[in-house]
């Protein structure tokens, strides 16, 4: 297998070092941890979606035969007015408690209020029913809109509206705003041709992982406690823990178990110190594992969105200014992700003049977090049904516009980022060369094809990785990013590239937060690039040593060892790496390689396209994908497969939040749709195969020029699906999700329409 | 000289001024700089000597992890943003 | 509550368990077995992470009764792979990068093993039909596909 590029390794496909584990079973997930006298717990959640607690009574629970321990939010530390910054943002360190277990208000249907463990999860779920609440109920706010108002219900009453580091001193569900700006919009629209003006909204989602959160923990004697959980960052899961509970980190080991899917919502934490304060209480290991509805109705969702895009363009189809208003949920406490948004909003284009101007708004839903490029989906929906509209207006191909004003290398996005070498025009033109867009259409009744265009940034972040070589010349590899989609294989064939490794001598294992330094979430599409450089340079270290220990063999100096293609070599002497890591024991011991990184330049955004083709049922409104390929900048595809992976993965996700996804609240708040059965995310039957193109522009601020690719590709589906779906029917959706109904709904309309134009 | 990029909710503070070129080979002498040309900038931006933590500064539009320490060249553009939660 | 003594046949081994009636197959499979591969993603229905076999039968365990497992015999995902190696559907997902998070996995395994068997020539269509009912939420379910039509190759191929 050659890879090309002069890489023996890399752009290769080898199994995964996981892999067996992983289809025989035998891979320990979270739930899957077990334990000498292992109890199980239960949490019981609010029915109200807005309440004061007047009284828990918890009595009756703790007299139950079987339940060890019974835990409300009175049972926390206490916490401050401190602001920490644990892995996934920063947040008010009360409302990260307040999440965990209620103390004084419930803020949404769903919000943990006390917790049970027992010998078995049948006893604990008896105690549940048990525990008297008393609840005053108060007026709850569930439209994004309606939070937004003057006289809204106020979730905190004492939030006010942060600006960029000034506290505004009003009150108001509104936690933040904040804009950004370039040039000089208002003379440019003025000047334009065309202004065109439209206005979206997009419901509340889930990443929907099909692992529920789990955690089990042991507080021992000696006041340590170990956790064992499905995180995406064991030492977010530390830290927050750690800050939750009051007690230092060096007192915590997290244990990252396999994990079930993330997609951004397992960076928070739930369950960890339940579980810790249940074993604490009860002496013993406690595991809890949330119901799904549970997962739903208390976990991830992210933001559902008002958005409203302005855009002006010249006769010749250069954009010249943009405008957008973008209001997020943020769910019960303040987020964070609409400055996620504001920079992914307008980021494919290059536009001199432009105001994005947020808004992050609380309201009676869960907290928002991350939900694969967070913000960006949502945005790109938006911008480029403007963008369509203005192209059509101009009489210009919708593809030739958008290669028309493509950002590229050195364009300064409107909240001011000026762009490195990016592969925004090499996607777009990946789109024109493909055999699926120069294919005709599909030209049926009621089909029709659609492209878009979406972005996502990428971080960077710290990483560690350290190299253990064995005496037979393989490497033990340790590093700290829990692997969701086959980034151990990934990180090992960077470490073998290095050294000209065999990818099948290095074996990688994610450890836990005693076993290695610092790591940062898995997030963010960092870790093949993060973690991944660490690899490299504790590959690099290793190196250097095995050169020493050539140089002692051979009684010459250092820099007389050459190290070339997996061989070390000095004058007519040679060693291969694995001749010479025989040689280990008589040359001064073990050789271990060690890196970190945090990289703050580099961090290579990465752009995802797609083509759909779709038939709409003129009779349900359900639409059907005929045709799907999605285009992507990987920067290098380390691995081919789970690259074209993130890409299919992604699509799906997105084409579900397009088609199908969203929460439906019921007249009093509470979460209606909290099963798979009715919160529908696509099954193998709703999609056809997902065809991936993969652009390499190298990222030239990573040794082998890797971009992240785990989560553009969720940001362009629901905007080419409203296309494909516009060309079919003739109308172009303002709101997401494009279910049956609404989908019906917009034909009827048009028909109408249309029926009374021909009768008038 | 390296030029600040003000945020357009922090420009009442500049009077209007949206780049302002400052002397500074970190982010901290640049906040200096900014803050002796503007009273009051310095708070918005710092809190018990440290970038507060829902603000993030971007050095030539990749964000800095040295906080006030970071290098800023003298071509840099310096940014004020908001922090962001991760994905 | 009194337990029931349970005679049942797991991967071809003779096994006895004590369980309350309450139970699910897929609870005693896991927390009393140790058959911690099948998995729990929804505990109604809806996910198929829990997919086992029911006397060649695809069952979610968790809405079936362990003490209903009385005389039958249950393969699970442990069940796959025998001493010579692992099952070509297994070999299929692993060549085929067929799962990222793999939490799903072994009910598509069981799934898809469960579909051969009884279709030993699907189409792409029989396929996505079949495993309609397991969710993946990370592969989009190209992999998968392409893993069990080439599995299903092997499998006619060694007949």
């Amino acid at each position: 297998m050659s890879a090309g590029n002069g890489y023996k390794v890399i752009g290769t496909r080898p199994v995964r070092h996981d892999g067996v584990d992983k289809v025989t079973g035998r891979a320990v997930y979270g739930g899957d941890t077990r334990l000498s006298g292992l109890l199980y717990g239960q949490v019981l959640r609010s029915p109200h979606a807005h309440a004061r607690i007047k009284s828990i009574d918890i009595s009756k629970a703790q007299a139950l035969p079987g339940v060890k321990a019974v835990l409300t939010g009175a049972d926390l530390p206490k916490t401050g007015d401190t602001i920490v910054d644990l892995g996934e943002g920063p947040a008010r360190l009360k409302y990260m408690s307040d999440n965990v277990l209620a103390t004084d208000k419930t803020l949404y249907s769903g919000h943990p209020v006390a917790a049970v463990c027992a010998s078995n999860v049948h006893i604990a779920e008896e105690a549940l029913d048990l525990i008297e609440v008393e609840y005053e109920v108060l007026e709850a706010v569930l439209n994004l809109r309606e939070a937004m108002k003057e006289g809204a219900p106020q979730l905190h009453p004492d939030m006010t509206t942060q600006e960029f580091g000034e506290d505004t001193g009003r009150t108001s569900n509104l936690a933040t705003h904040f804009q950004h700006k370039l040039g000089d919009p208002d003379t440019a629209f003025a000047s334009a041709d065309v202004v065109i003006e439209r206005e979206f909204n997009t419901a509340t989602v889930h990443q929907g992982y099909i692992e529920p959160h789990n955690a089990t923990a042991m507080w021992n004697a000696d006041g340590q406690i170990t956790i064992w959980t499905s995180t995406q960052g064991s030492f977010a899961a530390r830290a927050q823990t750690g800050a939750v509970l009051d007690i230092p980190v060096s007192k915590i080991k997290v244990v990252p178990q396999e994990i079930g899917g993330g997609f951004g919502g397992k960076i928070p934490i739930y369950l960890e110190p339940i579980a810790a304060m249940l074993s604490k209480a009860s002496g013993q290991p406690v595991k809890l594992i949330m119901t799904r509805p549970a997962v739903f109705e208390s976990t991830g969702p992210t933001p559902g969105s008002h958005i409203k895009i302005k855009m002006g363009a010249n006769k010749d189809g250069k954009i010249v200014a943009a405008e957008a208003y973008i209001a997020f949920e943020s769910g019960a406490y303040p987020g964070g992700l609409v400055g996620a948004a504001a920079m992914c909003v307008f980021s494919c284009y290059d536009i001199a003049n432009g105001l994005i101007d947020c808004y992050d708004v609380v309201l009676n839903k869960p907290r928002s977090f991350a939900y694969r490029a967070p913000g960006s989906t949502q945005a790109c929906f938006a911008t480029e049904h403007v963008v369509e509209l203005l192209a059509a207006e101009l009489g210009i191909d919708p593809l030739e516009f958008r290669l028309k004003n493509s950002a590229t290398t050195g364009t300064r996005r409107i909240d001011g980022v000026v762009y490195p070498k990016m592969g925004c025009k090499e996607v777009l033109e990946a789109i024109r060369d493909s055999e699926h867009y120069k294919s005709a259409a599909p030209s049926g009744p009621n089909q029709g094809r659609g492209i878009s265009l979406g972005y996502w940034f990428n971080v960077g972040l710290q990483s560690a990785c350290t190299a253990s070589v064995n005496n037979d010349g393989t490497v033990s590899l340790s590093e700290g990013s829990t692997d969701i989609g086959g980034s151990r294989t990934s990180i090992a064939m960077q470490f073998a590239e290095t050294l000209s490794l065999d990818v099948d001598d290095v074996r990688a294992q994610v450890v836990d937060t005693d076993s290695i330094g610092h790591t940062d979430v898995t997030g963010g599409s960092r870790v093949t690039y993060a973690t991944g450089w660490a690899a490299y340079k504790s590959a690099l270290d290793v190196q250097a040593q095995m050169c020493e220990r050539a140089a002692q063999l051979w009684e010459v100096e250092v820099d007389q060892v050459a190290f070339e293609e997996g061989v070390f070599s000095s004058g007519d002497k040679s060693y291969t790496f694995k001749e010479l890591s025989g040689h280990l024991d008589e040359t001064g011991g073990p050789v271990i390689g060690r890196a970190t990184v945090n990289p703050d330049s580099g961090v290579g955004g990465s752009f995802a396209a797609n083509i759909a083709d779709v038939e709409v049922d003129p009779d349900t409104g359900k639409v059907q994908v005929l045709r799907f390929t999605v285009i992507q900048d990987a920067g290098k595809a380390i691995h081919p497969s789970y690259v074209e992976g993130q890409m299919q993965g992604g699509s799906a996700q997105g084409i579900g939040w397009a088609l199908n996804e969203e929460y439906y609240y019921n007249k009093d708040g509470q979460l209606d749709n909290s099963s798979y059965l009715d919160y529908r995310i696509p099954t193998s039957l709703d999609l056809p195969m997902i065809e991936t193109i993969i652009v390499e522009v190298p990222n030239p601020g990573h040794p082998f020029g890797v971009r992240g690719v785990g989560e553009a590709n969720i940001a362009p589906p629901p905007a080419a699906m409203a296309g494909a779906i516009a060309d079919a029917i003739g109308v172009r959706l303002q709101e997401l999700p494009m279910k049956p109904s609404n989908v019906l709904a917009a034909t009827q309309a048009s028909e109408g329409q249309a029926a009374l134009a021909a009768g008038g | 000289m390296p030029v600040a990029w003000i945020p357009s909710l922090m420009q009442k503070l500049t009077e209007g001024q949206q780049q302002i070129p400052v002397e500074g080979s970190t982010v901290r002498q640049v906040v200096e700089a900014l803050e002796s040309l503007y009273p009051g900038f310095k708070d918005r931006i710092v809190e018990d000597d440290r970038i507060r933590t829902e603000i993030a500064v971007a050095v030539d539009g990749e964000v800095v992890t040295s906080g006030l320490r970071a290098r800023v060249g003298a071509e840099s553009e310096v940014h004020f943003l908001p922090a962001l939660a991760g994905g | 509550m009194s337990k029931i003594h349970v005679q049942t046949t797991i991967n071809e081994e003779a096994t006895e368990f004590l369980c309350e009636p309450r139970e699910s197959l897929l609870e005693v499979l896991r927390e009393t077995l140790g058959f911690t591969g099948t998995k729990e993603g929804c505990n109604d229905g809806n996910c198929g992470a829990c997919s086992v076999t029911l006397d060649g039968v695809l069952i979610d365990s968790c809405l079936m009764l362990a003490v209903e497992a009385e005389g039958k015999s249950i393969s699970t995902v442990e069940g796959l792979a025998n001493p010579e190696g692992l099952h070509p559907i297994q070999q299929a997902f692993l060549e085929h990068a067929a799962l990222q998070c793999g939490i799903c996995t072994p009910g598509f395994l069981v799934a898809s093993k469960a579909l051969l068997d009884h279709n030993p020539e699907p189409s792409e269509h029989e396929i996505r039909h079949w495993l309609a009912g397991n969710l993946c939420r990370c592969t989009g379910y190209d992999k998968i596909v392409r893993a069990v039509l080439e599995a299903a190759q092997t499998v006619r191929a060694s007949a």
